[in-house]
């Protein structure tokens, strides 16, 4: 936290966490999938469902899927420019459990090239998020650091190719975490970093035996 | 940022470096930026507070239809010379209007420390700079006192309504607004934290229990109460008056305070004045546009 947290964000009202937070969720969704996003089913959850409407949450997340800032005043214009833009969205209720934080949505979103992403994401209050699942699978990260979502088999040596990729390219790791379905299933780790990771070294990674997807979220615009 | 509000007037002290550039220092040294980029976006800041009012549509209403053109209404009564407030509070109180109104219309604020307390520092400032005729540097000085306050409480309490109830977003606001208030009328650090500190106090207590769940009743008036009461603190620190209870402890009991606070009178939309009769009515009428 910093003063510009205490006085700031410059952003569309009327609430830092049901509005500016759900932008974000949607900003962070639209950087994950890394192209323009086409369709997308958006279900709330818990005090997002019950005054998202009013806190126009439903109008912030859409907005954010296009890629608009917090403080871009068309997001109450959203809808309609959503419209013009060919993203076609429904919004649903879901009941994502007790431990689920009460502003949560669940995001299933579709590309313009067919890239699918499953999202669960959470606004924790100061316009602050989570990002909690991805496909599925654990991933708890707040979007303020560039940030590697790897999806590999469970079987040794992945995290070392992760990992000394980003020592090759003097890429500093803030946090680390990693999490598996089971024994030699699904598992992934989630790198929040310090510098940007080049493109290249993704798409290397992407090709590597045992690597099932790679997403990345990056700080820079675009 | 600061533990204390102590701490940042034993800084200007040692250092004989005013209030506002104790806060920037230690910002600039936190957050590895230079002074001129931190004060090129507390500018803009300044600048997006200063739009937030002028933007305001007088026709315009939330969502709900729960709140709008109430800062119309004032403007008209102030315009006919029947505020009882004169000239100067009268803006204060229409201002906070403006833009806590503009806030629920989902137009572009600055939130202070909240979305939902956003009227209380552009109230008192822009009052403040067409009254004195301060420089825009001069306002952006004054931001700095306020964030200063705001850090100090957010690490010693906390400024969201959920966590601590109104008086930790009205009430910090006040706070940092009347801080910011004594420092533009040349107030000593000591008296920036004892304005803050008894804005503070005036407000301990005072719950979050926004009907229906929005940041609209009682909130958007609610912004009236923290930026007067913002301009009378910043008044009695200015006279020499002081808060009997050191400024950083009266911090700690708005702590203490927001943990007592049942949950039903922080943020859930169960309590106060949500859970009156009229309360619960407007909230199942608006259950159908949910």
């Amino acid at each position: 936290m910093n003063i510009f947290d205490i006085t700031g964000p410059v952003m569309v009202g009327p609430s830092s966490s049901h509005t500016a937070g759900a932008v974000k969720i949607g900003n962070v969704c639209r950087k994950l999938i890394g192209e323009k996003i086409t369709d997308a089913d958006i279900l709330l959850h818990g005090s997002f469902l019950a005054t998202g409407k009013g806190h126009g949450t439903d109008r912030a997340l859409v907005a954010g899927l296009m890629g608009f800032a917090v403080d871009d005043s068309r997001i109450p214009d959203s809808f309609r420019i959503a419209e013009e833009e060919g993203l076609r969205y429904r919004f649903g209720a879901i009941d994502l459990g007790e431990d689920a934080h009460p502003n949560s949505v669940r995001l299933d979103l579709t590309s313009e090239s067919g890239r699918k992403l499953e999202v669960q994401a959470s606004s924790i209050g100061g316009g602050r998020i989570m990002i909690n699942r991805i496909d599925g699978l654990e991933a708890n990260f707040s979007g303020d650091l560039p940030t590697l979502i790897v999806h590999n088999l469970d079987q040794p040596g992945h995290v070392a190719e992760v990992t000394s990729m980003l020592e090759h390219k003097s890429v500093n790791i803030a946090t680390m975490q990693l999490y598996r379905s089971g024994r030699g299933g699904h598992a992934v780790m989630v790198i929040e970093c310090d510098q940007e990771i080049p493109r290249q070294s993704l798409k290397w990674l992407e090709h590597l035996e045992g690597i099932e997807k790679v997403t990345y979220y990056s700080l820079q615009k675009g | 940022m600061y533990h204390s509000l102590k701490e940042i007037t034993e800084v200007c002290e040692n250092q004989k470096i005013p209030f506002w550039r104790a806060v920037l220092l230690e910002d600039c040294r936190e957050e590895g930026i230079t002074e001129e980029e931190s004060m090129r976006k507390m500018r803009e800041i300044y600048d997006a507070m200063r739009d937030s009012d002028r933007n305001y549509d007088p026709n315009l209403y939330s969502a709900s239809g729960l709140v709008g053109t109430d800062a119309q209404k004032l403007h008209l009564h102030h315009e006919a010379g029947k505020s009882m407030m004169g000239e100067f509070c009268g803006k204060v109180m229409e201002r906070a209007l403006r833009v806590a109104e503009s806030n629920a219309c989902m137009k572009r604020i600055v939130a202070a420390p909240t979305a939902g307390s956003c009227g209380v520092m552009p109230a008192v400032l822009l009052s403040m700079q067409e009254k004195y005729h301060f420089t825009d540097r001069k306002m952006a000085e004054s931001l700095y006192v306020a964030s200063g306050i705001g850090g100090v409480i957010a690490m010693r309490a906390c400024l969201a309504g959920a966590e601590g109830g109104c008086q930790a977003e009205i009430g910090s606001a006040s706070a940092m607004a009347s801080g910011a208030a004594v420092y533009l009328l040349e107030g000593s650090p000591e008296a920036i934290i004892h304005g803050s500190a008894m804005a503070l106090s005036s407000l301990l207590g005072l719950v979050c229990d926004p009907v229906a769940g929005l940041v609209e009743v009682p909130c958007v008036k609610r912004n009236v109460i923290g930026a007067l009461n913002a301009v009378s603190s910043a008044d009695l620190a200015l006279a020499g008056i002081r808060s009997r209870i050191p400024p950083d402890e009266v911090a700690d009991a708005m702590k203490s305070i927001g943990r007592s606070l049942p949950s039903e009178l922080k943020e859930t939309g169960r309590g106060g004045l949500a859970a009156t009769l009229e309360g619960q009515k407007i909230r199942d009428r608006l259950q159908g546009i949910h």
